[in-house]
């Protein structure tokens, strides 16, 4: 290479550098605050505010947008995000097809997402566009493998299973089909609603037809309490299991008495009094849920915890990160990327993280808990 | 399946069938007389239903203030036209925004959650039906006579609207009332549910009150004339804008009284209306969207189809009940001569 020729690139690469160091890093956060999925989408705009500032001197600039549910507008989102913003990283989307759709665009531009979405489908199989993402969600089958070992050890021997006619539900009649025959317990129906249906007496009857010894219900947010009553209704009386998408208190609030009882797994967030101060995730999540409620009036859902983790996650990779290069090139995206790939023993509000280029959800055991409804609560099951 | 899985699942279908029938009838009403496909119908529902479930909740009753917003809107509207011929509009406008205001004064000093319930569903209805002649005034009227395609556009457009404002209003949580009363009643080896009973009965009461309406009285009868021919009724004199109000107003009423009563039943969110009233409009399209009563039997007809088909193959319940709407139309349109629409 002769020297006319690598001149000019060096100068447009120092050009470059002098412009990026007075840039802030900027986080695009694209959000489904309105339409069908605006039940999680709201926590997680609302999270925002209470995201991390300033890392290591320099200002984090957030830009957060809705896509109003819709996979299409994500796309239009991202692309937005991504020429006309310049962001250095993306935070969502809130819906499992609308992350499923972005992916590609983040990973042509070679921007790190962190997407709080529950389908392991956008980290797993790890290839060369998702090893771009990263999941603030535990993978549904370390809360359903939980499940499965409570069964197991509570003598269950049989399973009817409901499930959202979504992503979600049918990721979960994948995920449990296959742990519940490794342990041995037959599924012995398999029924699916839509969240906005307003009966499900059908699926219910036929679950009951099947005589089950415990049903477990998977769906997202409150559309998981209507199987549930149902089911009690018709004068169900065995154990009920739940996902980690009816760790709401809505779910108390809308099934009341007829909810005693359930089982399910998810974050400790839900019972942060029963848990011992050991928990590394404790400290954590009683700050942001104290931020939040501070902020907002309310109690946040576990929707919005996943996006605080997302702000965590970056603000223990950014500086790292800056020794590689200024905000706003792609030298620093990169190197946000092996930060994040890097991260080890993260506290977060969910669990504990530790990425590996496998592992791009990196939760272990601690971040899950067992959890019932006791007098209209939730407790820790002991 | 046996015999009391099959009487549960019919019980299931009468149930969401006599919801579907009521809507049916009010699109048709609707359509027939402003030729107007009512698409944000299922918002009254969902305002029915959230305007209960709120007041139980001990929440601030946020429709009020929706129904302000529309009265003092449309009294915006006449303005310019007003003021051109140097009159002030017409009484009956100040007249809804003074209705708003005492409303929205009442709800907000009344103890709404330790009501009983009959008020409380008094209470919903006197905030969901005025809206529904408001909306026409504001979107409709002023297009009343463009191509029912035209209609059609403005009506999905203020179905994006309200479900936006629902949303607003309500939140994205999903909200549930108390049942009506408690007790079923047992017949044999089923008990039917209280509710259940409550919804088959005011749906056979409203029915036969909406057959006297249109038979014995002069307004319904009005309503009929402008339905049949719109501008032969207008030279009987017969105010086609009064028709189309009262339409709305009775769709409102209809929608919002399926709210209350299927609140108890499910949990229902911001956008749960228009799913129920899409079913209502399959039930229509079988009657032709002209026949009341064979809109109210295939109403309760598609309830019971979606009832036992989710029981066979729950994956498929939707694809089975829009399915439905196929035959209809094929039979429709092969048996009926095609007239150019009048413009």
């Amino acid at each position: 290479m002769s020297f006319q020729r690598v001149l000019p690139a060096l100068f447009l690469a120092t050009a470059f550098c002098a412009g990026g160091a007075q840039a802030q890093i900027k986080v695009g956060v694209i959000s489904s605050s309105s339409g069908p999925v605006a039940l999680v989408g709201i926590p997680q705009k609302n999270t925002v505010a209470l995201l991390p500032r300033e890392v290591a001197g320099q200002r984090i600039d957030y830009v957060s947008l809705d896509d109003a549910s819709d996979p299409t507008a994500s796309v239009s989102a991202v692309k937005k995000l991504i020429n006309e913003e310049k962001i250095d990283a993306l935070i969502g989307p809130s819906g499992s097809p609308n992350a499923m759709g972005v992916i590609q665009f983040a990973a042509a531009a070679g921007i790190p997402m962190l997407a709080p979405v529950g389908t392991a489908a956008v980290v797993l199989p790890m290839n060369a566009q998702k090893k771009w993402v990263f999941k603030t969600t535990q993978n549904d089958d370390l809360i359903a493998s939980a499940l499965v070992d409570h069964m197991k050890a509570t003598g269950i021997r049989t399973v009817g299973f409901i499930g959202a006619a979504d992503p979600y539900g049918e990721n979960w009649a994948k995920v449990t089909g296959e742990l519940l025959q490794a342990a041995g317990i037959k599924l012995v129906s398999s029924e699916s609603f839509q969240r906005r249906d307003t009966s499900v007496t059908a699926q219910a009857l036929k679950t009951q037809a099947a005589r089950p010894d415990a049903v477990l219900i998977a769906s997202p947010g409150s559309s998981a309490v209507l199987p549930q009553t149902t089911l009690f209704d018709q004068g169900y009386r065995g154990k009920v299991y739940q996902t980690h998408g009816a760790a709401l208190d809505e779910f108390l609030k809308l099934g009341g008495r007829k909810v005693e009882g359930t089982i399910l797994a998810a974050s400790s967030m839900l019972v942060l009094d029963d848990i011992p101060a050991s928990n590394p995730t404790k400290a954590v999540a009683t700050r942001y849920v104290a931020d939040y409620e501070k902020l907002h009036g309310s109690k946040p859902a576990t929707f919005g915890a996943n996006v605080y983790d997302a702000g965590l996650l970056l603000q223990a990779a950014i500086p790292a990160a800056l020794k590689q290069g200024a905000p706003g090139t792609a030298a620093f995206r990169a190197a946000l990327r092996d930060a994040l790939e890097q991260t080890r023993e993260l506290a977060g509000t969910q669990g504990v993280y530790n990425m590996t280029p496998a592992d791009h959800s990196g939760f272990d055991r601690r971040g899950r808990e067992l959890i019932t409804v006791k007098n209209g609560r939730w407790a820790a099951l002991k | 399946m046996d015999s009391q899985i099959a009487l549960l699942l019919g019980q299931d279908g009468l149930t969401s069938g006599a919801i579907y029938a009521l809507l049916a009838l009010s699109l048709v009403l609707v359509f027939s007389i402003t030729r107007v496909l009512l698409v944000p119908q299922g918002e009254f529902v969902t305002f029915g239903a959230m305007a209960m479930a709120g007041m139980q909740a001990g929440k601030p009753a946020t429709l009020a203030w929706l129904l302000l917003g529309l009265a003092a809107l449309r009294l915006a509207l006449m303005l310019p036209a007003a003021l051109r011929r140097r009159r002030l509009p017409a009484a009956r406008s100040w007249g809804m925004l003074a209705y708003a205001v005492a409303l929205l004064l009442l709800l907000r000093n009344l103890p709404l959650q330790q009501l009983p319930m009959a008020v409380q569903a008094l209470l919903a209805l006197a905030m969901v039906v005025p809206m529904g002649p408001l909306l026409y005034d504001i979107v409709f009227r002023p297009i009343a006579s463009a191509h029912a395609l035209v209609l059609l556009i403005a009506s999905i457009a203020l179905h994006g609207v309200l479900v936006g404002v629902s949303l607003l209003m309500f939140g994205a949580e999903g909200a549930r009332s108390e049942p009506f009363s408690g007790n079923g009643l047992a017949l044999g080896a089923v008990t039917f549910k209280a509710q259940t009973l409550w919804v088959i009965g005011v749906t056979l009461g409203l029915l036969l009150a909406l057959y006297a309406f249109f038979n014995h009285t002069l307004l319904g009868k009005a309503l009929r004339a402008t339905a049949v021919q719109r501008l032969g009724a207008e030279l009987m004199g017969i105010s086609t804008a009064f028709a189309g109000q009262a339409s709305f107003a009775l769709a409102a009423f209809i929608g919002c009284l399926s709210g209350i009563l299927i609140a108890p039943l499910t949990t229902l969110y911001f956008d749960s209306g228009f799913l129920i009233a899409l079913k209502g409009f399959v039930g229509a399209v079988t009657g032709g969207m002209a026949s009341y009563p064979v809109a109210a039997l295939g109403a309760g007809g598609i309830g019971l189809v979606e009832s036992f088909s989710t029981f066979w193959a729950s994956d498929y319940k939707e694809v089975i009940v829009f399915t439905l709407i196929l035959p209809f139309l094929l039979w429709r349109s092969l048996t009926t001569r095609h007239t150019e629409e009048e413009a």
